[in-house]
């Protein structure tokens, strides 16, 4: 699949990409391509190391080895703000949103960089608009928010602008099904603007109705590559060596 | 009627002073997350360079440029130094490192400074303001000079415009995020190190830019004029819980207009020395007060990071597993040490030098107070001087006025001394961490400027005479018997501590350190337990302070001054945490470098004593940086290096091929639930 000048021609190429947290090791040398304009889903149990592959996308952490191109640029070991410059938006999981900012300062600190001030109003709006808790809530610390709120606002932010490649890590935890359904709809909506999606996703049903590629880790490594079959189907590669 | 608007009227110049010094500490922590006690030490250095820059007599240079030499590009080059150098890499470390780093700084930047050959001599002469005095408002039967005219209006716009900065502007929305997780920031697409040196840079300005207006309020440029201010504007600061600008700039004037109301309607009602101590008193009892009863300010705890989970994991503290042999070995090695030392120094060394280990041992016992607080509580307690100072002064009027035997009298100071530390520990029924160690900075502060010069308390213009002791019949009136005396009090004080430590007291507080939540769930009063460490901790500095006044024979002003001031105090906890804060040798080894350092440097470089003084001053606040990386102190890291070694070439002649067990499965290295006692006596 790679062209001829050797760069790959999926939106994202992972390839032996080798991952640690300081002494202890977390992903061993992963490979898998997330092709544009459509939904990869990467599954697998807890402790399979999706989230680091994540965060090595993203540029949170550096990996130790490997590679991961973007676009044909490798930016494995990049800083993470040149990352999401370059069009790669994570939406980490858990609460992650600003407690000592307002919902409103949350939403316009990942709004502003590609909005001038008229454009961020209607941004705004239409967060408002996905999400109409948080509207209600806009003046409120996002630490005051309960745990399903703060999910809302962390996918807000992602969601309403999106980005080249959308990594989501953990997105139905600690949503509410209907809110999850929306959000999925969402999701598939952006997919048809040319959004290219990486979902991450313990609640494999819900993922596997999106996704038209599936790569299933387990302990730090890839075991499956491939179409979404079912989901009992791709459940026995979870258990591969556990 | 008439009165009161003129008292406040008065109390503007004053309270846009506090406001100014409060916005700079708002705005540091705000945009670092760093509490930044060094901001005193910052001013300082650009209204230094401003007056040598200005002076007659050296360059003269003509305002404007000497302005902006000072404070458009040495400040912000400072705050880009010390956050590429340091800041930069604790972004994401536990607040109390962050406090410990900036105390380093505190106690380091102005010795600096005083090494600088520009500022050889140390007489200073009184620094000019900006304005010339010719500027003058009069309001009614006011008079503003034009200094307070600059202060008051430089206050007005920096409040405004730092509120524009961060209510309305995108950099100060991401200067607010940086701090609260730069990770998350950098997902925004920003570069979070750059808005951070920015940040530093900022707030560096700022701390120059105060330092130069508010230079002519003081008689002589000084740095400890500078601290003393800013731990007073810390009051309104913290009624602005350290993140509003505009209660900060409120409570700074309301700061100021208490000041001048106090001096004017207490100086009718009580005797004037009672009136202009409580006048003196109020930034501190403010500050006191705000910390123990504001609402809400328990809260704000520092919010933390969402992607800490990224970090790898802080590497655990491991506690060396060593054979019995070994153990006996290091044990017996430390009792030589000790023995042969006390015996070395009791016989071979010269009347000097016996002096100085003598004061060095004294200060181990004090220091073991910071063992009990820092170490076993796990709170910061910048008052430990005071501690030791009310220790050496009830020691002394008992000695003294009432005749009472020394040790009596030493055991009474003590035990009072403990009152004081329970009392000063009130607040920490609801905060900890770095608001805790500004209400022992603001007692500390309080009690150098306001509560020791009464005359009933230092014994007036005459030292208080103190006796040596008098113990079953030995009569230890020499220094020599007084050394011998004093390493019994320190076998003893240690022990003590290793009692506590061990102890149910000690289990409670290794608990409350490791997490105050936690603690609670299992039935101990958190509140209660850093209060039971602050009497403890207050009591044994109150013991080795006693002793200081016995061993100098008098205790007062002068002794005050030489010993026991607050600056020498964070210099010691400095001292103590950089070398060790959770082991008895970390206590013993920053006693006696404390005192046989600045000697040593003196005598062996022929230095003159306070340069002497000074670079070592500056060393060991340099050495806090050290910190960050090993809060377990210096000494315990190479010990533990030492032993690892050890172990490993012992295990490697035993079973005769080099280190067969790279994977670290064998359990010389186990995890930190239990240290044991030899830890605390290893080798070295």
């Amino acid at each position: 699949m790679n062209s001829a000048d050797g760069t790959p021609a999926a939106l994202l190429e992972v390839r032996d990409l080798t991952a640690s947290y300081g002494p202890f090791k977390a992903v061993f040398g992963v490979s898998f391509s997330v092709p544009g304009g459509r939904a990869t889903a990467l599954l697998g149990p807890n402790g399979a190391g999706k989230t680091t592959v994540a965060r090595a996308i993203s540029g949170l952490i550096s990996p130790e080895r490997g590679h991961i191109w973007f676009n044909g640029t490798d930016i494995a070991g990049q800083r993470a703000y040149r990352i999401a410059r370059l069009g790669i938006a994570h939406a980490t999981e858990g609460r992650s949103v600003f407690a000592s900012l307002t919902v409103e300062e949350n939403l316009s600190l990942a709004f502003r960089r590609n909005a001038k001030r008229a454009a961020l109003a209607a941004k705004l709006a239409s967060a408002y608009d996905l999400f109409p808790r948080l509207g209600e809530r806009r003046s409120q610390l996002a630490g005051t928010l309960s745990g399903g709120e703060q999910r809302m606002l962390s996918l807000a932010r992602v969601l309403v602008d999106p980005p080249k490649l959308l990594v989501v890590d953990e997105l139905s935890l600690g949503l509410a099904p209907v809110i999850v359904s929306e959000v999925y709809e969402k999701l598939a909506l952006i997919k048809t603007q040319g959004t290219t999606l990486l979902i991450i996703e313990q609640y494999v049903e819900q993922a596997l109705k999106i996704a038209d590629d599936a790569v299933v880790m387990n302990r730090g490594e890839v075991v499956y590559a491939g179409p979404p079959t079912t989901a009992d189907e791709l459940a026995s590669h979870f258990l591969i060596g556990s | 009627m008439n009165h009161l608007v003129e008292y406040l009227i008065r109390g503007i110049p004053i309270g846009c002073v506090f406001a100014l010094v409060a916005v700079g500490i708002v705005l540091t922590y705000k945009t670092s997350g760093v509490l930044n006690l060094a901001f005193g030490a910052q001013a300082y250095v650009s209204a230094a360079t401003f007056y040598v820059l200005r002076d007659p007599a050296r360059t003269n240079w003509p305002m404007v440029p000497a302005l902006i030499v000072s404070v458009l590009l040495l400040a912000p080059a400072l705050g880009w130094l010390l956050d590429r150098v340091l800041y930069r890499h604790l972004r994401t470390a536990p607040p109390v490192a962050k406090l410990v780093t900036s105390l380093g700084l505190l106690v380091a930047i102005p010795e600096l400074v005083k090494l600088d050959f520009l500022l050889g001599a140390t007489q200073k002469p009184r620094p000019p303001g900006i304005a010339t005095e010719s500027i003058v408002l009069t309001l009614g039967n006011i008079r503003l000079d034009g200094n307070q005219v600059v202060t008051i209006v430089a206050a007005a716009v920096s409040v405004g415009g730092l509120t524009l900065l961060f209510r309305a502007t995108n950099l100060g929305l991401q200067m607010r995020a940086v701090v609260e997780s730069p990770r998350m920031t950098e997902l925004a697409g920003v570069n979070a190190d750059a808005v951070g040196t920015f940040s530093w840079m900022l707030s560096s300005f700022f701390a120059g830019l105060a330092g130069v207006l508010l230079a002519p309020l003081f008689g002589q440029l000084n740095s400890l004029d500078y601290l003393t201010l800013l731990v007073a504007a810390l009051a309104a600061a913290a009624f602005g819980r350290l993140v509003s600008i505009p209660v900060a700039v409120a409570g700074g004037l309301g700061l100021g207009f208490a000041q001048n109301l106090a001096a004017g309607y207490l100086n009718d009602l009580l005797p004037e020395v009672l009136a202009t101590s409580i006048r003196q008193a109020l930034p501190f009892l403010a500050l006191f007060l705000v910390l123990l009863l504001l609402p809400g300010i328990r809260r704000t705890k520092e919010s933390t990071d969402p992607l800490a989970g990224v970090d790898p994991p802080p590497p655990a503290p491991v506690a060396a597993v060593r054979s019995r042999g070994l153990t006996i070995a290091t044990r017996v090695t430390g009792a030589v040490a000790v023995g042969g030392g006390t015996l070395v120094t009791a016989t071979l060394l010269d009347p000097f030098w016996l002096r100085i280990v003598t004061q060095g041992v004294i200060l181990a016992v004090i220091l073991l107070s910071v063992l009990v607080v820092t170490g076993l509580a796990g709170q910061i307690s910048l008052c430990q001087a005071s501690f030791a100072a009310i220790g050496a002064l009830i020691t002394a009027h008992l000695a003294s006025r009432m005749g009472m035997s020394v040790l009596l009298a030493i055991a009474i100071g003590a035990a009072a001394t403990a009152i004081v530390g329970a009392l000063v520990a009130l607040p920490a029924l609801r905060i900890g961490g770095i608001h805790l160690a500004l209400a022992t900075l603001a007692f500390a502060v309080m009690f150098e400027t306001v509560i020791m010069p009464i005359d009933s308390v230092n014994g007036g213009s005459r030292q208080l005479r103190v006796p040596r002791p008098l113990l079953f019949g030995i009569d230890f009136a020499s220094d020599k018997a007084f050394f011998v005396l004093t390493v019994a009090c320190l076998c003893l004080a240690a022990g003590a501590v290793l009692l506590l430590k061990y102890g149910t007291t000690g289990r409670f507080l290794d608990a409350v350190r490791g997490s105050e939540i936690a603690a609670a769930s299992i039935g101990i009063s958190p509140g209660k337990a850093k209060i039971v460490a602050f009497a403890i901790s207050a009591a044994i500095a109150g013991f080795g302070g006693g002793l200081l006044a016995s061993f100098e024979k008098q205790m007062g002003s002068t002794t005050y001054q030489g010993n026991f001031s607050f600056v020498v105090g964070l210099v010691w906890v400095v001292l103590v945490i950089t070398l060790g804060s959770r082991t008895v040798q970390g206590a013993v080894n920053a006693g006696l470098s404390f005192m046989l350092f600045p000697q040593l440097l003196e005598k062996g470089l022929h230095l003159s004593g306070s340069v002497a003084q000074t670079i070592a001053f500056a060393l060991f606040g340099l050495g806090a940086m050290t910190y960050a990386k090993h809060p377990e102190g210096i000494i315990d890291a190479q010990t533990r290096r030492a032993v690892n070694a050890i172990m490993r070439r012992l295990r490697r002649t035993r079973v005769g091929t080099p280190d067969s067990d790279p994977e670290g499965k064998s359990p010389t290295v186990v995890a930190p639930t239990s240290v044991s006692a030899a830890d605390l006596w290893g080798s070295p």
